[in-house]
Formats: structure tokens, C-alpha cells, sequence
């Protein structure tokens, strides 16, 4: 994949336009001068304008995923700014926001200020999303005021669950200020303990420490009851367990501040996927069972989860490649995300493919505050080209981030982004 | 021979294997009793014991399993410090495949090890044990003895008594007994029981009478004195109390059961000391029998020829 600048007048022809924010799909060109929006529809576009001929394929909103790992500042060996972004681009995304667990941590307005400034190199759109506690301590509040004028969009810990209820109290009661998510990895620890997966039938038979979903669904609910009390705004990442799923159903009924978000994998695995003792599936939360898989994508049906993000989480192949203990958490998911989340919920589960677009679009960039009038005129251009039936199989050669810690290779994935537009860039087109 | 290059473990494991190396072990029985204790069926085999993790009678046994055959063995222990910095499994994994040998017993704390060592490596691997996982061999032994005593393993009602939860041991003999068709009970404190292992298809009670009623054997684990006092087990007073298998409770009995253990133990506290030197004990059976059905493993896995001809 490269990415170059694009021609001074780009027509993509002869689309299926899927405009996410207003639910509306058209057949026509999209018309873009200097990266910008001219037309969308019936275009009149210069005769010497550079043409991508889109027939047969999806014209959208570039994707926004709101929880990545970009590694930088700290572990540059693994990612940074500009190759996550290339992993980005190569999964169709044009906006991401960083999560703060660096090193160090992204703790105060000045290390947000870097992020901002090492972002304007970047072919997508990167927001930081600053700590809440000091080097994420679990009890001492950042600058949360400074860091959000700096450019923070949220709020987080993740990776490290803050344990003080009255330390989440006080961190929601202050965003509530500036009105961003505060997000709150949910996992109690004594409850996790030791467990490097799921607490079931395979974590008995595979002798592996087990990590039960009420460690998720028991932090979930004092966040859910904290949120509702301080009136904040919470964001809840990688919901993985159907126990979490009820919590947030019940309480989405009478709180519309609440928002939550499924990864890729934890919609495509089951537990039963790691009897090969695949490092690559060590995550946190663990991939649980089929029965919560269902009620994940039930959860995503009714609208109880309102997005997708990835929790692209790049390691070195020295941190995968051992045994499973000591393996790190995380694996990277943005190369695979759309091929995975559309052979799921569109082709497995007969959901429409504008809904599940919106997933990725439109839904993420409500919950950050972010335009989601992509298609509107004079906006800078945000999109995404995408076969949405082709059929492929996943391999290292379509992995463009530094790290290669997926468990998808020689997984079969439907849909796949052809093209992505941001920033006056475009991809050269991904094989 | 067998239908699985590796011994890994027991899951799945297909029955008329294990049948064959039971069989395979009675007839290295006999060799054991001869006064020459040793026949060359794997002459020039090379065989690497790679202990990850402290072991005196596993390694002992399969040490001694080797010789009788006439292997040569190369032992490796790694002080479980230098098994922290991570990287050096691949790397001790590599060397050892350099230097051009057959098999691998392997020893380590971590589940999984054994399988993750078969990607790096194409030499035979043989689990002595994978962390809370598996131990195979531990679990052929303890069925030969049973197989030894009662003619049969099909219908035989066993218990298994102790943490459970923290015991690979456990986990292959329920998966060895359920595939030979016997039934299974476990029995312990309920947290040292996984609440899962139902699923496996055992029976769970949490009374030691009852199941002393039901058993035909018991197979007694030990009970790991650093559990003690961290809130899984209240003291060993109490534990003794609930789970002992004591001189005074099976004589409450009045029944014949066989009483196995798979060792160390933990005399006056998991089991009496005159239960296990008792004549319903079996445990120095096992022992015995841990060499003869290594050697049946050994011999069936790294291509040895048939006993037969060994004999002659």
C-alpha cells in the first residue's frame, strides 16, 4: 500500500454512495477538488479529472475508531503515530482517537499537546485521549481541564480498570465540566485475578487461569449505577459478556449519556478458539463463549452497543511469541476489522449494511463529538471504497502496522476497503 | 502405532491407544522383574528430559524408563528464574532441536507448553506435565494400576479426592477414566474445585463418606501445604476434618476400595500414614507401574521395534 497525494479533481464513478448520517443510498459519482466535497450524486466535474471507477462497490464516510493503540510515545518498536495510521488507512479508517496508556502515560496537557503536534504528519485524523489519574495510578486526577483545552476528546485509564469506586465517582463528576466520555477499562481485579482467559469449560480443560465475566459485569454496574448518579457521560470499551450486555440494556433505558462498543473479535472468536493456545488471542477482556458472542451481536442489533472500535493493540512478536502466561495482552485489528465485522453482522446475521456502516462511522464520531456530515459540501474529504461481497482470506501481506499480532491469518473475511480518502490522501489501491 | 505423534495429553486421546499402552506396559512389567532389567529396543534413540520445573519421582521414572530401554539421555533443568526472562523457551527449544535428537520429555509450569514447543521443534514431545493442564503419563500409570488390580477400567467407579483445581493430575485421569468408560466423582472443598468441570462429565460431591460408599478406588491427591492459611484452605485441621482419608473413617466403612496416590504426600494430612502403608494401598504399585508404562510410551512413540523381537 502507498499513499499518495490526490489529483487536483478526483470523480469516484458510478458508486453505491452510502451516506451513514442521513441513512440515505444513492447511485452516482462523488466529485472531490483540492480534498474537498464538491458533489455527491450527478456531478459535473471537469473533462480531465482523474476517475476511480466504483461500480460494483460502496462509496462511505471514512471509518472512525475511537480506541486504538498507537504505542507513542514508548514503544515505537511496536507502532507509532504514522504507521498506525498506515494500518489504519489500509482498514479504511480516517480517524482515530489514542489511548493514553503510553510511556509515559498521556497524563498531562503537555504530553496531549505532543500528540496534537506529532499528529499534523499523520494522513488521518489522531485525537488523544488523556489519563485520568496521574501516570494512571488510580488515584490522583490529571489536569483533566488543561489536557481537554490541549485537544484530549476523553478520558481513560484503559488497560489499567480504576478500582476506587469514589476515584471513578470524582472522575466522572469532573468530565461532566467538559462534557467528553469517560472510559473505564471494567474489569475487577481481584475478581480477574490471575486469569488470562475466559472462566469456563475450555479454561478448565486447557488448565489456563480463568477470568470470569462477572469480573467484567460486576465493574460494569457500579460504573453504570456512578454514571447515572453524577449524570456524566460513560463510554464502556470492548463490552465482551452478556452479563455486561443486560447491565447496559437495562440502564440505556433510563440514561441516554451511557454509550458502550464491541470489538471485531470478540464478535468473530469464541472461547473454543483458544484450545491451539494461540497467544494472538490473549486479550483483556477475554474472548468468552459462543452464548456471549450471541448477545454481543444481539446487543448490536437493539442498539445497546452503539459502535465498533478495534482496541488495536500491537506487540512485538518476542512479547507473543511465548508461552501463554507471559504472553502480552491484545492483538491489532484495524487491517481486519471491516472483513470481519461485515462477514458477521451482515452476511452471518442478515443486518443491513448502512446500519452496520453507521457502526463504524457516524455512531463513533457522535460519541467523541466529531462532524458527522461527511458528505456535505466543502467538508474535507473522509472516505472509504469498499467491496462489501468479495470473499478473501487474511494474510501478513494485508497487515501494514509494525506488529503483526493477529489471529486472523487464514481466516476467511467478507467485504474488504478497496481505497481510503483523508487528509488530501489516498491510498493506492489495497490488494 | 500410535494414532497421535506426540503425548500431550489425554484429551481426546483415542481409547484403544491408551489400551494399547497399557498392554504394552504389563509386558514391560515383566522385563522389570527380570534380573537383568534391561532390553535395547531404543538403541541410539536420543531423549532429552527437559524439566522447566522442579520433579524428582517424574523425572526419576522416566530417567530410569529410558535406561531399561537402552536410550540415551540427556537431562536439562532450568532454574525457573531464568524461565521469567520469557525469551529463553524458544531459544533452549532451538538449541536442543540443533543437536539432532529424537524425543522430548517436558516438564513446565505453564499450560499449553508442551503444544507451543511442537511448533519450534520436530522431535517427539512428551508431556511430564504442563502447569494446572495435563499429566498424561501420571494418568496411564494410575489407570494401569487400576487395570492391574480390577481386570478391567470400564464401569469402575472412581474418586478422585483433593484440590482439584490446582491439579494435572486430576485433569488426565478425567479424561483417561471418562474415555475407558469408568465413572468419576471429585471430591474437595468447592473452591478447589473448578465450577466448570461439570461439563467434562464427572460427578462432584463435596462429602468424602458418601463417595467412599460409591468408590471402588480412590485416587487421593495431595494437598499442597502453601494453599493452606491463602483462604482456599481454612488449616489442616479443618482439611483432615472434611477430606482426610484417616485410618478411622475408612474403617467406619467396612468396605474394600482401593486407595491410590500419586505422591508426594502428606502424611497426616491428605492421607494417614497407616492408610498408605495399608493393604488396601496401592501406591507403590503405581510407582513401579510408572516405569513400565513409561517405557510402553516411550517405546510406542519413538519407533522402537516391536517387543517381540526385543524379546528374542
Amino acid at each position: 500500500m502507498k499513499i499518495e497525494k490526490m489529483a487536483k479533481n478526483l470523480v469516484l464513478k458510478n458508486g453505491t454512495i452510502i451516506d451513514p448520517f442521513h441513512g440515505k443510498t444513492i447511485s452516482g459519482d462523488i466529485w472531490l477538488k483540492d480534498g474537498k466535497i464538491v458533489g455527491v450524486g450527478k456531478v459535473d466535474a471537469p473533462k480531465d479529472s482523474l476517475t476511480i471507477d466504483c461500480s460494483g462497490k460502496v462509496i462511505t464516510h471514512g471509518f472512525c475508531d475511537i480506541h486504538v493503540h498507537f504505542r507513542e510515545p514508548g514503544r515505537e518498536d511496536k507502532e507509532t503515530l504514522i504507521t498506525g495510521s498506515h494500518s489504519a488507512m489500509a482498514g479504511g479508517f480516517t480517524r482515530v482517537c489514542v489511548m493514553p496508556n503510553t510511556n509515559p502515560p498521556l497524563d498531562t496537557p503537555e504530553s496531549i499537546n505532543f500528540i496534537r503536534e506529532k499528529a499534523e504528519e499523520s494522513p488521518i485524523y489522531i485525537h488523544p485521549i488523556g489519563a485520568v489519574t496521574k501516570s494512571q495510578n488510580g488515584n490522583d486526577l490529571t489536569e483533566m481541564g488543561l489536557m481537554h483545552n490541549e485537544g484530549a476528546v476523553a478520558f481513560s485509564d484503559d488497560g489499567l480498570p480504576i478500582q476506587n469506586g469514589a476515584m471513578m465517582r470524582i472522575a466522572l463528576e469532573y468530565a461532566t465540566m467538559m462534557d467528553v466520555p469517560v472510559i473505564n477499562h471494567a474489569e475487577d481485579e481481584c475478581l480477574r485475578a490471575e486469569g488470562v482467559m475466559h472462566e469456563g469449560k475450555i479454561s478448565t480443560q486447557l488448565g489456563l487461569p480463568g477470568n470470569p465475566d462477572l469480573a467484567e459485569s460486576a465493574m460494569v454496574y457500579r460504573d453504570l449505577e456512578l454514571a447515572q448518579f453524577t449524570g456524566a457521560r460513560l463510554h464502556i470499551p470492548h463490552v465482551s459478556s452478556m452479563k455486561a450486555v443486560h447491565h447496559i440494556r437495562e440502564m440505556k433505558s433510563k440514561n441516554e449519556k451511557v454509550t458502550a462498543e464491541v470489538t471485531p473479535h470478540h464478535l468473530f472468536f469464541n472461547d473454543e478458539s483458544l484450545t491451539s493456545y494461540n497467544t494472538n488471542l490473549k486479550v483483556a477482556p477475554p474472548i468468552r463463549t459462543e452464548s456471549d458472542r450471541k448477545a454481543l451481536i444481539e446487543a448490536v442489533k437493539d442498539g445497546t452497543i452503539d459502535c465498533i472500535a478495534t482496541d488495536h493493540a500491537p506487540h512485538t512478536i518476542e512479547d507473543k511469541e511465548t508461552t501463554f502466561d507471559l504472553a502480552s495482552f491484545g492483538m491489532i485489528g484495524l487491517e481486519s476489522c471491516f472483513g470481519a465485522v461485515n462477514k458477521i453482522l451482515v452476511h452471518d446475521e442478515g443486518l443491513d449494511l448502512g446500519n452496520v456502516l453507521k457502526l463504524l462511522t457516524s455512531n463513533p464520531r457522535a460519541i467523541m463529538g466529531f462532524e458527522q456530515d461527511l458528505f456535505s459540501e466543502g467538508t474535507d474529504a473522509e472516505i472509504t471504497i469498499l467491496d462489501p461481497d468479495v470473499e478473501w482470506s487474511f494474510e501478513k501481506a494485508h497487515v501494514q502496522s509494525r506488529s503483526i499480532n493477529s489471529p486472523y491469518y487464514g481466516e476467511t473475511l467478507k467485504g474488504k476497503v478497496e481505497f481510503t480518502i483523508s487528509r488530501g490522501l489516498i491510498t493506492t489501491q489495497l490488494s | 502405532m500410535l494414532k497421535q505423534r506426540h503425548l500431550l495429553g489425554l484429551e481426546g486421546y483415542p481409547s484403544e491407544d491408551i489400551q494399547t499402552i497399557i498392554d504394552t506396559g504389563f509386558k514391560f512389567r515383566e522385563v522389570l522383574d527380570r534380573p537383568i532389567k534391561k532390553v535395547p529396543s531404543l538403541q541410539g534413540v536420543t531423549i532429552v528430559n527437559l524439566f522447566f520445573e522442579n520433579s524428582t519421582r517424574t523425572r526419576i521414572s522416566f530417567e530410569l524408563a529410558q535406561k531399561r530401554l537402552s536410550a540415551d539421555t540427556v537431562n536439562f533443568s532450568a532454574s525457573s528464574s531464568s524461565l521469567k526472562k520469557g525469551e529463553s523457551f524458544k531459544d533452549t527449544a532451538q538449541n536442543i532441536e540443533a543437536m539432532k535428537i529424537d524425543a522430548v520429555v517436558m516438564r513446565h509450569p505453564t499450560p499449553g507448553a508442551p503444544k507451543h514447543l511442537t511448533e519450534f521443534i520436530d522431535a517427539v514431545i512428551i508431556n511430564a506435565g504442563d502447569g494446572t493442564h495435563e499429566h498424561p503419563t501420571q494418568a496411564i500409570l494410575d489407570m494401569m494400576s487400576l487395570h492391574e488390580k480390577f481386570g478391567k477400567l470400564k464401569g469402575l467407579k472412581v474418586g478422585i479426592i483433593g484440590d482439584i483445581s490446582h491439579s494435572r493430575v486430576a485433569l488426565s485421569n478425567i479424561h483417561g477414566l471418562l474415555i475407558m468408560g469408568a465413572d468419576v466423582t471429585l471430591c474437595g472443598p468447592p473452591n478447589l474445585i473448578p465450577p466448570f468441570i461439570k461439563d467434562l462429565g464427572v460427578n462432584i460431591n463435596y462429602n468424602v463418606d458418601e463417595v467412599i460408599e460409591w468408590a471402588d478406588a480412590l485416587n487421593i491427591l495431595r494437598i499442597q501445604r502453601e494453599r493452606m492459611g491463602l483462604g482456599l484452605v481454612p488449616s489442616v485441621r479443618e482439611y483432615r476434618a472434611m477430606f482426610g482419608i484417616t485410618q478411622e473413617r475408612l474403617e467406619s466403612h467396612q468396605k474394600e476400595i482401593v486407595i491410590m496416590h500419586p505422591g508426594p504426600m502428606n502424611r497426616g494430612v491428605e492421607i494417614d500414614g497407616t492408610v498408605a502403608d495399608g493393604d488396601q494401598a496401592i501406591i507403590l504399585d503405581q510407582v513401579l507401574n510408572g516405569v513400565a508404562s513409561r517405557m510402553a510410551i516411550l517405546f510406542l512413540l519413538c519407533g522402537g521395534k516391536s517387543s517381540d523381537e526385543d524379546e528374542s
